[in-house]
């Protein structure tokens, strides 16, 4: 049972982590010029609410299956998704929005955002597969 | 160098030839005719013919031609079916088809349509040139501005080039001061001295200038900031010492504009100028150059430039043709900046004072201070003079007799402050640094308008630099790194109007533009030359080729001084773009119309204002024979009106399925201004009495917007939209959401963003397709114009708000309406423009501000740009800037002229940099500062809230005083002390804190403050100056002191009040200048004779309650007042509204609450603001 949870888990945080390389990809495209800000934010606002789903499925898992350390550890990054998509003003397009993107420094701190996620996926990932590596020994 | 049209925009050099590229290119392209594809090819050609239109002056003559060579391919192509056929199905849909193609049910046009279009084309027939000539002379008021309003007349701009080729003739003569000056220096001096030549030299760049008569200045439609008496007499002084003959020239500034005045150029052309008759249908610009070559006689005197002026024409016409294959040409050079001293070089005119300043000082050394003398001539001079504009920021530092100057008048506080910043480079403290006790200190306005401080450059590169009026930035002495900008605790940022209205402008032809090859930065009057075939850019450093082509200098016509090439004279240039900044081919002028006619509208009246100007300027509207225009209505359905040419009457098709929208006829909804006129006109005069009876209250806004972008996408070009109330059906509907008893709420402000993202996309649509959105509201109930703006906002369009609209019960706003139409209609304006904003390495953009879509790092969208427009932006320093000392910040604008031209307009700006935060606060641009912060205190307000904004405001004042104090360390901490360049700063905080948009504790209705805010954000500094702090007059007793003459009148000058109550008596009369108003306030006990005279009422008791015009009543004070005000309005775009107020009338609570340096229930007065400011600072 638990080496189903982890197995689910893992890849669960493989498409998380693509999620993140994706964005930064598509901001760093963004920022170089090579697409403009509407292209860009139409494709990544389109994520976002996969990527909400996807590590609070996780994160309710962990709880469910009483593993606190993970779960405490998934909670402030899942809050903060759902924070993040919830506080979006009515007026604007979605978390990315393309005529405030460039604005503000907003485009950085979309960028130092997905780099801190990525490694935190990285970080998870890795501790599941010593979860499961450790329950299938 | 830049990438071919067709090559994917990722390519560095058409990064900025791309407009389109976001959108899948070119539709436009496939769709159009197969002659206007092949147009580019042709492009050369018509310069062909314009080249010559000079000569034969006739612009019916050039419609001929301009037909001829458009006419054949466009139309003739089987091009109209530009939409597609699927509307062509939900059309013929049986069961609908029968509504839709209703026709109108009014008989259009039947008994007043014929007349006025016999009214109309009678006029017509006098050709569009006479026209379009006297809307020039009327918004740009000069003859002069030529080769900027190009869109103004119909002359093609490639006539341009002539004058370059008769510079040619005569080797180092810039001739463009001859040109300007001979037509002022006739039609505006009243000599009271005889002047004979000026003949001067500029400093380092030393080509010799001949001027003419009297002052150089040149006449400006709208100088906000022109030549002080100090900086002409200065000239003056400079000129007696140069010229062999002597002359003394004044000039003042001054700003005049309207009937008088044009009419006033038109005679000075005529003098000059025989065969120019203005009537006669030249364009201004041939009038100008004529005059160049007939004003050669009167310069006779002068050796050089008299005998090959004349000869002008011939080679002219032969390197305007020329200039399309190899050689390149720069037109007017109408380089005044030796007249000018640098600053505000485009924006000044002659005029004379009524005292003459007679500056006496022997000159010595003209290269070490070129415009030096001493103070104390300088003072009378001043004195009298008075200018109302700034007293020319433009020549601080380098006299050497400004240095006397605090110590010899300590005490004079307004003479000092209007001085202020005039000598920076004092060698002990500079002017600007002198600490002012805020708290003491009773008058810190200075007498006439705050001068922009001038950069602390040497002389050679303070003419060069770009005028304050296009360019300006809040700190003036950039600090060397992030860390110091910090400490300083100003924002750094620059203020943009880069699309002014300028009478001075070199437009340059040439077929390979010089750009730097790393960072595509335009070459410009600060960048290096190593040698004679190496430039180094400014920006990123990299070391270019100087193109073969490059090394000849029409201007002189000599080879081998690419210095001298009018980009590296000029730091404000057009070129004439290439086919390799295009995306696809110059669209035409397109304008569609979109008017809500609901039952509140029609109610409200103001479809009759809007066909009655329209019907006025049709003919004015800018553009070429392509020109398009179309109209949609609006209320719970959409109608469109065929207007194809052929038709006996407009036709109009109602769509009622506004849940999918589509055009019915696509076609012919956009037809040909030229060729269907008198369609259009039936349509304008029967539109008013179409829904008189409407009992439709719906509004179907989002329908019809999206009908209009169907309809737009194909070309691009401007929607203007008329709404009057919320949008209540259909995509994008809204719901109230002010509560009317939060209006005077000191907590929160809520519902200051949009509601929907719907005109958000919208905008972000019709911006991907070259389409900007102009919104009206002309509503009395709330209509969310915090969501409605979007769709102007981020499509670079504009919106205009008229509060309780009503023709009739609110004549005021009605006037107001129509005179704004009036200037939009006519004013320039570009099309599928971009403009990219460079700066120095080190340095980058944080955040821009203004109505435009953003589309990459440093790339600003905008499908229209229009002269009215401004924009900010935010920089911060990303690298240490130790390694420079000079930072240049370039704006290039790529747009396309409404005649179809593609145009490139490029503005330079270059400051110093500084390591000590002493120098920072010297430098600092109180203006500026306080615009940017108002700009980014409406972003705080959407983001965050109202009350944080209020505080960032409070916050800046606070901490940038108290980080002042700190380095100032031998003032007493007990005082609130400012540098005088600052110390206007906590009074226009105060005045931002109890401004429409940021006030609390006051009833303020939303859409009022969403418009207040809209307003900060796109309105020029100057706009924005008078909105936030406006000018107070006393007029009742205007005497002769100071005045000045613009042509023949005489303007008074009198001193700005303090916007405080205690200014105003009872006796007296007083004008507030609030930028889009006029206020006038009488006192109870005011003088009868003034009321008699100056607004023709007996006594005060008869003086009605709503009064909008004073008479013109036979009187000296009344003349006096009259051409004041009318001085006042000819220095701005809009014509405000003149509003008399008495002292009880109900009305006056909008002038009191103007009075900012007084105290409120909810605000603290001026002191109490800064007793409060000192308390925060000690904390």
């Amino acid at each position: 049972m638990e080496s189903v949870v982890f197995i689910f888990s893992l890849i669960d945080c493989c498409a998380l982590i693509f999620l993140s390389v994706y964005f930064i990809i598509t901001l760093s495209d963004l920022e170089c010029d090579y697409i403009n800000a509407r292209s860009c934010c139409s494709k990544l606002n389109k994520w976002v609410v996969p990527e909400v789903i996807g590590h609070a499925v996780v994160t309710v898992l962990m709880l469910i299956s009483l593993h606190w350390f993970i779960f405490l550890l998934n909670l402030p990054v899942a809050t903060w998704n759902i924070y993040r998509y919830i506080m979006v003003p009515s007026g604007n397009m979605g978390v990315f929005d393309p005529t405030e993107i460039h604005n503000r420094g907003q485009l950085k701190s979309h960028m130092k955002e997905a780099m801190i996620k990525l490694g935190f996926h990285l970080l998870c990932f890795f501790m599941y597969l010593y979860r499961l590596v450790s329950k299938i020994v | 160098m830049s990438a071919p049209a067709g090559l994917p925009p990722r390519p560095a050099a058409s990064r900025e030839a791309a407009p389109r590229f976001q959108n899948g290119p070119v539709q436009g392209q496939m769709h159009f005719p197969s002659g206007y594809g092949s147009h580019p090819p042709n492009y050369s050609v018509p310069s062909g013919h314009y080249s010559q239109v000079p000569n034969k002056a006739a612009a019916s003559h050039l419609d001929n031609e301009y037909r001829a060579s458009y006419y054949p391919t466009y139309y003739s192509a089987p091009a109209q079916n530009i939409m597609t056929p699927s509307v062509g199905t939900n059309v013929l849909s049986p069961q609908e088809s029968q509504q839709f193609y209703k026709t109108s049910p009014h008989t259009v046009g039947s008994a007043e349509g014929p007349i006025q279009g016999a009214i109309s084309s009678a006029s017509y027939l006098h050709t569009s040139a006479q026209q379009s000539y006297s809307a020039f002379a009327n918004h740009y008021s000069t003859s002069v501005g030529s080769s900027v309003a190009s869109q103004g007349f119909p002359l093609n701009s490639d006539d341009y080039t002539m004058p370059v080729a008769s510079s040619a003739m005569y080797p180092n003569v810039s001739y463009p001061p001859v040109a300007a000056g001979s037509v002022y220096g006739q039609a505006y001096t009243s000599q009271s001295l005889p002047a004979v030549g000026q003949f001067k030299e500029t400093n380092t760049f030393s080509s010799q200038s001949t001027s003419v008569p009297h002052s150089l200045q040149q006449h400006v439609p709208m100088g906000y900031n022109s030549t002080s008496a100090i900086s002409s007499a200065q000239s003056v002084q400079d000129n007696i010492s140069r010229s062999p003959t002597g002359s003394v020239a004044k000039a003042n500034n001054q700003i005049n504009r309207g009937g008088i005045d044009s009419s006033q150029s038109v005679q000075s052309v005529k003098q000059t100028v025989p065969f120019t008759k203005p009537g006669a249908g030249t364009s201004a610009s041939s009038a100008v150059n004529s005059s160049v070559r007939t004003s050669a006689p009167s310069l006779s005197s002068q050796p050089r430039s008299s005998p090959s002026v004349t000869q002008s024409p011939e080679p002219a016409l032969q390197e305007a043709i020329d200039s399309s294959s190899t050689t390149s040409s720069a037109s007017p050079v109408l380089n005044n900046y030796d007249a000018l001293e640098g600053g505000g070089y485009p924006e000044t005119r002659s005029v004379t004072s009524s005292p003459v300043p007679a500056p006496s000082a022997p000159q010595t050394s003209k290269a070490s201070k070129p415009f030096g003398y001493g103070y104390p001539t300088l003072q009378p001079g001043y004195q009298n003079a008075t200018p109302p504009t700034p007293v020319q920021p433009s020549n601080p530092g380098q006299h050497p007799g400004f240095q006397h100057y605090p110590q010899q008048y300590p005490g004079v506080n307004q003479l000092s402050s209007s001085l202020g910043g005039l000598s920076l480079q004092h060698s002990q403290q500079p002017e600007s640094l002198r600490p002012v006790n805020l708290t003491q200190e009773r008058n810190i306005l200075p007498v006439s308008s705050v001068p922009a401080p001038v950069p602390n450059l040497n002389s050679d590169l303070r003419k060069l630099n770009c005028s304050p009026d296009s360019f300006r930035c809040t700190l003036t002495n950039i600090p060397q790194t992030q860390a110091l900008l910090n400490k300083a605790k100003l924002p750094l940022g620059l203020l943009l109007h880069p699309f002014r209205d300028l009478t001075q402008l070199p437009v340059i032809t040439s077929s390979t533009i010089v750009r730097c090859r790393s960072c595509r930065t335009y070459i410009n009057p600060f960048v290096s030359f190593i040698d004679q075939r190496r430039w180094k850019c400014n920006l990123c450093y990299r070391v270019n080729d100087v193109p073969e082509e490059f090394m000849y200098n029409p201007l002189t016509r000599s080879y081998g001084e690419p210095h001298k090439r009018p980009e590296v004279q000029n730091s404000t240039v057009e070129f004439i773009a290439s086919s390799d900044y295009m995306l696809r081919p110059p669209q035409p002028a397109v304008y569609l119309f979109v008017l809500d006619v609901s039952h509140n509208a029609v109610e409200a009246g103001y479809l009759t204002i809007v066909c009655q100007s329209l019907l006025e300027n049709l003919d004015k509207l800018p553009g070429d024979s392509r020109t398009r225009i179309g109209f949609i209505t609006f209320d719970s359905t959409v109608q469109f009106y065929n207007l194809q040419e052929g038709l006996s009457q407009p036709q109009m098709l109602i769509v009622s399925d506004i849940d999918d929208i589509f055009l019915p006829t696509p076609d012919s909804l956009l037809v040909n201004l030229h060729e269907s006129k008198e369609l259009i006109k039936d349509l304008l005069n029967a539109l008013p009495n179409m829904f008189t009876n409407t009992r439709e209250t719906h509004s179907a806004l989002g329908p019809a917007l999206q009908a209009a972008f169907k309809l737009m996408s194909p070309t691009g070009g401007r929607i203007s939209v008329f709404q009057t109330q919320l949008p209540s059906l259909g995509a994008g509907l809204l719901h109230s959401r002010e509560d009317p008893n939060q209006r005077s709420s000191t907590k929160v402000v809520q519902h200051l963003g949009p509601a929907t993202d719907f005109y958000k996309k919208l905008a972000l649509d019709c911006s991907g397709q070259q389409t900007a959105v102009d919104l009206f509201l002309l509503s009395s109930q709330y209509s969310d114009l915090a969501s409605l703006a979007c769709m102007s906002k981020y499509s670079a369009g504009c919106i205009y708000y008229y509060p309780s609209f009503h023709r009739s019960h609110n004549p005021a706003q009605a006037e107001k309406l129509q005179k704004d139409l009036k200037r939009y209609l006519t004013r320039k304006i570009g099309f599928e423009a971009v403009m990219r904003i460079r700066c120095t390495k080190g340095l980058s953009i944080h955040t821009f501000h203004g109505n435009f879509f953003v589309r990459s790092t440093d790339l600003l969208s905008l499908a229209n740009v229009n002269p009215d427009a401004g924009f900010a932006v935010q920089m911060s320093i990303e690298e240490s800037l130790t390694d420079t000392s000079l930072v240049c910040f370039q704006t290039a604008l790529l747009y396309t002229s409404s005649k179809g031209e593609r145009r490139i307009r490029v503005h330079t700006l270059c400051l110093p940099v500084v390591s000590s935060l002493a120098d920072v606060y010297a430098g600092a641009d109180v203006q500026a500062v306080v615009c940017l912060l108002a700009n980014m205190a409406v972003d705080r307000s959407v983001s965050s809230s109202l009350s944080d904004a209020r505080d960032a405001l409070v916050n800046a004042v606070v901490d940038s005083l108290a980080a002042y104090m700190t380095t100032a360390s031998n003032l007493q901490q007990s005082m609130l002390i400012a540098p005088n360049s600052l110390k206007l700063f906590p009074l226009y905080i105060l005045a931002l804190l109890k401004q429409k948009a940021f006030r609390t504790g006051m009833s303020t209705r939303l859409d009022d403050r969403v418009y207040a805010m809209c307003q900060m954000k796109s309105q020029p500094l100057v706009h924005l100056m008078k909105m936030i702090h406006p000018n107070l007059y006393r007029i009742d007793k205007l005497i002769d002191e100071g005045t000045i003459h613009v042509n023949d009148r005489v303007v008074p000058q009198p001193p700005l009040q303090k916007l405080s109550a205690e200014k105003l008596t009872r006796e007296g009369a007083f004008l507030m200048d609030c930028g889009s108003i006029f206020y006038i306030w009488i006192g109870k006990n005011c003088d009868n004779n003034f009321i008699k005279d100056v607004l023709g009422y007996p006594n005060y008791a008869s003086v009605p309650q709503k009064m909008t015009q004073l008479p013109e009543v036979d009187a000296l004070s009344s003349e006096r007042t009259r051409s004041f005000i009318s001085w006042l309005r000819d220095s701005r775009p809009l014509s405000p509204v003149l509003q008399v107020i008495k002292d009880e009338n109900p009305a006056k609570m909008d002038f009191f609450q103007h009075l900012i340096e007084d105290r409120t229930e909810a605000a603290f007065s001026y002191y109490e603001f800064l007793l409060n400011i000192q308390q925060q600072i000690c904390k």
